[in-house]
């Protein structure tokens, strides 16, 4: 190993490397100074540059064409890319409108964000593995960072079994997961993904598959696709409101593309064997996320649902299995978290003079008290349930047309017939803004949490015309990758 | 000139300018404080009445620059918009949907006057008036598939909160169900227009025309729009969520819903299932006539036993878009034209209706027709203007609805000629339903003592039935005007449809 090749490699884990210095620094940072909230307040907005700086370092820094590292263990290509942006977007986002909720729930410790910057660390490298040892260690160092922030609440019993539960579970699919990677190692022979697909040839053995199955139900886990889901609705109702808007963007969009590239590249050979399983968790997962969420009444819950059923929409995508599907994909997870995020900073608003509310009626009349915000709703709730003329509906669209082009036109019923039942939900919450009188006022919501709410609701509106563009970026993304 | 005219956006202008006044009227309500508020209201009515104006005289000019000789579509306009991915922002008329365009744009500054008495909320009320405007205009417009699905899907979002916020009281469900009944037809319309785009490679409704489907894939795309443009109609028997809808929907809201919204239906038989799915069209010609035969005389006799003055005037339009699909799947030059001039005349007459319901409904606040009785003596020109409406709708000659059932029911009689009759059966059945409404409604004694002091209708309501009563009786007396535009285009619907048909017989 030479200077020269180790200098390259380092070159293509800039982003990781920043973060993981950066995050090392900020727990230095925040250790010396000494009042709690200062120190989260400026380590919060170190950690939103840190990560900004992340994305454009993995934008500008990174040579244009990118690579594979540590002998093929670490891959950057411009679909990494396209997702470390957004991730780190996303987590930037979340980190944004954590502030005013911790420093007004007593939460406000510095280590919250430095735990966020070591979640978005372990996501980027989920999105760069290559390798089933460096797929692992991405997964792990995301999930214990999360595991921390579900239960960051700790004085609160909800949070604390949140924690636990999601702890739990989490350990289970990565038992699974290690279980299924082991297996694969074993009838391969190895752990990097390129010679993983040479083993796999055009007729996978049966252990192979076998090894498969067992990491997809890990990785399902991760994506909270059913029948993997239980954990979601408890662990987003229980979780500190910040952290659910994290939790329902950021992970969910690198476990989604980690799932992508494990079958696309290793398994690309065996669609056969791996597209049924997909269908069938796609299938699923639409149909809980559409009926479970139409007898809840937290919203956090029903938005546990929702991203359930969202997955399963972006699981049609994964089991088009074609370069169409993969743009789909990229692009749906990008809309869907333009949406999401606003959604939760519309959640986080929801603050009555007693303290935050959550559940959906107490949106009452939201159009008359908070004319702003109930529009912004209003938007983001079409522009999730991916109904036109919102900018959601593009990204379920061209998911609609990867599965037809590749065939599967019954699971594009499916996922059309469960759209209307998800419909009824998201007009739930539109009705009870619009159509209820308001029952009580919301405090005034602090700035970041009105900004990134409203400025959701409008893209929701105003990227329509625009919507192109994500869609071209998703593409370049996507070329070469099949 | 001429070349010059038609090249300008002037269907994009027509389209998105009530959306713009709308988009503005919402930044003013949160620019401006709550308690300044009032004077936002006071003017937003003024604003949204001067632009609905103002596109209603764009509409007339575009109508005076179409070129009715020609088929094709003009006022052509392409900009590139997810154009790498085969869509398009594609605007385009014909003498199919420009006529549409007209009555869409014509009955809103008459929905603006007549929501003149709204108190509450009114800002929003015409936000989401004016937005329901561009997304049926659209709809009318759109020559790409995507585009249409959008402004067709679209427009429920305003419709729902019109029915919901300012709706009667079961308005709750009476908006659900409109919602998720007709987004459960549309969606699979979507898929089948993923399958379309994905054959053709290009979502270019012009493109699309010309493409031949092979026969067994027309069958699933048939169903597939089938499912959405049958619900929009409404079909029996999908038609239950119209009368929900139009008995807690506030009297504008029922203007649009009938007098626009359930011509989505139709235009998008002639627009997509009969010119793209020629063969499946004729397999399916005894299914869609015989559900036309049972709407129309299986409403007009729910029609007759309603209590409800709206619902019976709902049911009535389910009965009169019967005749509408019995003329378009007719497939003769006669019948289209009778079909799209129903729709027309149906347009002006079940909106007047509908406002003539809104009259007393303002007055007295309910819709029981064992409320009312013997208004003629408190109410002489209320009287004369709900008697022409209800001749009208009755299909008496000299009324714009006489020339739509006769043209359709020629145009079936000369396929099927038991069709024809069923439907004939129809028109008597309107006349009882109808006529005893009015006899219940305007005549015999007034007994009930609250309607002592009942007036007749004002200035603003002259107004606003003065349009709809020259309409109805101009277009009753010269239908010249009418199918003059549409002649060339469906003429060539009409021979494009029978090559294509032909083609496959040999």
């Amino acid at each position: 190993m030479t200077y020269d090749i180790l200098a390259t490699d380092l070159t293509l884990l800039a982003p990781e490397l920043m973060l993981a210095i950066g995050a090392m620094a900020l727990l230095m940072v925040g250790v010396f100074i000494k009042k709690d909230e200062t120190a989260a307040k400026w380590v919060s907005l170190l950690t939103i540059g840190l990560l900004v700086a992340a994305g454009a370092a993995a934008l500008f820094l990174v040579p244009g064409a990118g690579g594979v590292a540590f002998g093929g263990a670490f891959v950057f290509d411009p679909f990494a890319l396209f997702s470390k942006v957004a991730i780190c977007g996303a987590a930037a986002l979340a980190l944004f409108l954590a502030g005013p909720y911790l420093k007004a729930e007593r939460l406000a410790r510095f280590e919250f964000s430095v735990l966020v910057a070591l979640a978005v660390l372990g996501m980027a490298m989920m999105v760069s593995a290559n390798d089933l040892i460096s797929l692992y260690m991405g997964v792990e160092l995301q999930s214990l960072a999360l595991y921390v922030l579900a239960a960051f609440n700790r004085d609160s019993l909800r949070a604390s079994e949140a924690g636990l539960k999601y702890f739990v579970l989490g350990a289970l699919s990565s038992g699974l997961l290690l279980y299924g990677a082991s297996l694969v190692y074993g009838f391969s022979g190895a752990t990097g993904f390129d010679a993983i697909a040479t083993a796999v040839g055009e007729d996978p053995s049966v252990g192979l598959v076998f090894g498969l199955v067992f990491l997809i139900c890990g990785l399902a886990f991760k994506v909270s696709a059913a029948p993997f889901h239980m954990w979601t609705p408890d662990v987003y109702e229980g979780a500190p409101t910040p952290v659910t808007a994290f939790f329902a963007t950021a992970p969910k969009m690198a476990a989604m593309i980690l799932l992508a590239r494990l079958l696309y590249e290793p398994f690309g050979n065996a669609v056969d064997s791996w597209q049924q399983v997909i269908w069938a968790i796609a299938a699923l997962s639409m149909a809980v996320g559409a009926f479970g969420a139409l007898t809840q009444n937290n919203i956090k819950r029903l938005m546990a649902y929702s991203s359930i059923g969202n997955m399963g929409y972006a699981l049609v995508a994964v089991a088009a299995a074609s370069e169409t599907g993969l743009w789909a994909l990229l692009a749906f997870m990008i809309l869907y978290m333009v949406g999401v995020i606003g959604a939760f900073g519309v959640i986080l608003a929801m603050r009555t003079p007693e303290g935050m509310v959550e559940e959906v009626d107490d949106l009452s009349g939201l159009s008359q008290t908070r004319p702003g915000l109930a529009w912004s709703m209003t938007g983001i709730m079409f522009s999730i349930g991916g109904l036109p003329f919102l900018v959601g509906f593009f990204g379920k669209l061209f998911i609609f047309y990867a599965a037809v082009q590749a065939g599967l036109i019954w699971l594009v019923v499916i996922a059309a017939l469960a759209s209307v039942v998800a419909a009824a939900y998201y007009l739930r919450i539109v009705r009870v803004i619009w159509f209820n009188e308001p029952t009580q006022k919301f405090v005034a919501a602090p700035t970041p949490v009105g900004l990134v709410a409203n400025l959701s609701g409008l893209a929701t509106v105003l990227l329509v015309p625009l919507a192109a563009i994500v869609f071209m970026w998703a593409r370049g993304a996507s070329i070469g990758l099949i | 000139m001429t070349a010059i005219f038609q090249s300008l956006p002037i269907l994009t202008a027509i389209t998105f300018i009530p959306a713009a006044v709308a988009a503005f009227l919402a930044a003013m309500k949160f620019m401006m404080r709550a308690e300044d508020s009032s004077w936002l209201d006071r003017n937003a009515r003024g604003v949204s009445l001067m632009t609905t104006l103002a596109v209603l005289f764009l509409t007339i000019v575009l109508v005076m620059g179409f070129d009715p000789s020609n088929p094709d579509f003009q006022f052509y306009q392409e900009v590139p918009w997810f154009a790498e991915f085969g869509l398009g922002y594609r605007m385009g008329v014909d003498g199919i949907s420009i006529l549409f365009i007209l009555l869409t744009n014509f009955l809103m500054p008459i929905c603006i006057l007549a929501s003149w008495n709204i108190k509450k909320r009114v800002t929003d009320y015409m936000i989401a008036f004016l937005i329901l405007q561009t997304m049926m205009v659209g709809v009318f417009c759109a020559l790409d598939l995507v585009l249409f699905y959008i402004f067709f899907e679209g427009g429920l979002i305003p419709m729902f909160i019109i029915i919901g916020v300012w709706g009667g009281a079961n308005r709750f469900y009476a908006s659900m169900k409109f919602y998720l009944y007709t987004l459960l037809g549309s969606v699979l319309m979507l898929v089948a227009m993923v399958a379309m785009f994905l054959q053709a490679g290009t979502t270019d409704i012009t493109v699309l025309l010309e493409t031949d489907f092979a026969a067994s894939i027309q069958t699933w795309l048939w169903l597939a729009f089938f499912a959405s443009f049958a619900v929009k109609m409404p079909m029996w028997p999908v038609h239950t969520w119209l009368p929900d809808a139009h008995v807690e929907a506030p009297t504008a809201g029922s203007v649009i819903l009938a007098g626009v919204l359930l011509k989505l239906g139709g235009y998008g038989f002639l627009r997509f299932s009969i010119p793209m799915f020629p063969d499946a069209s004729v397999m399916f010609q005894p299914l869609v006539f015989t559900l036309s035969v049972i709407a129309i005389v299986y409403t007009s006799l729910v029609a007759f036993r309603q209590t409800d003055i709206k619902k019976l005037i709902a049911y009535s339009s389910v009965a009169h878009m019967g005749f509408v699909t019995l003329g378009i799947f007719a497939m003769t030059e006669l019948g289209v034209q009778g079909a799209i001039f129903q729709m027309l005349s149906h347009g002006l007459i079940s909106g007047a209706l509908f406002l003539c319901v809104g009259v007393i409904y303002d007055r007295m606040h309910t819709r029981e027709i064992a409320f009312y009785g013997g208004l003629v003596h408190r109410m002489p020109v209320y009287a004369a203007i709900f008697a022409l409406f209800s001749m009208a709708n009755v299909g008496l000659p000299g009324a714009s609805g006489f020339i739509g059932e006769i043209m359709t029911m020629a145009g079936t009689f000369q396929v099927n000629t038991w069709a024809a009759m069923g439907a004939a059966l129809g028109v008597i059945f309107s006349a009882v339903y109808m006529l005893t409404l009015y006899r219940n409604v305007v005549f015999g004694e007034l007994t009930n003592p609250k309607l002592e002091a009942i007036t007749d209708i004002n200035a603003r309501e002259w107004i606003i039935f003065i349009p709809l009563i020259a309409g109805t009786i101009f277009l009753g007396f010269f239908s010249t005007p009418v199918t003059d535009m549409t002649a060339a285009s469906v003429n060539q619907l009409i021979s494009d449809f029978t090559a294509a048909t032909a083609a496959v017989a040999n």
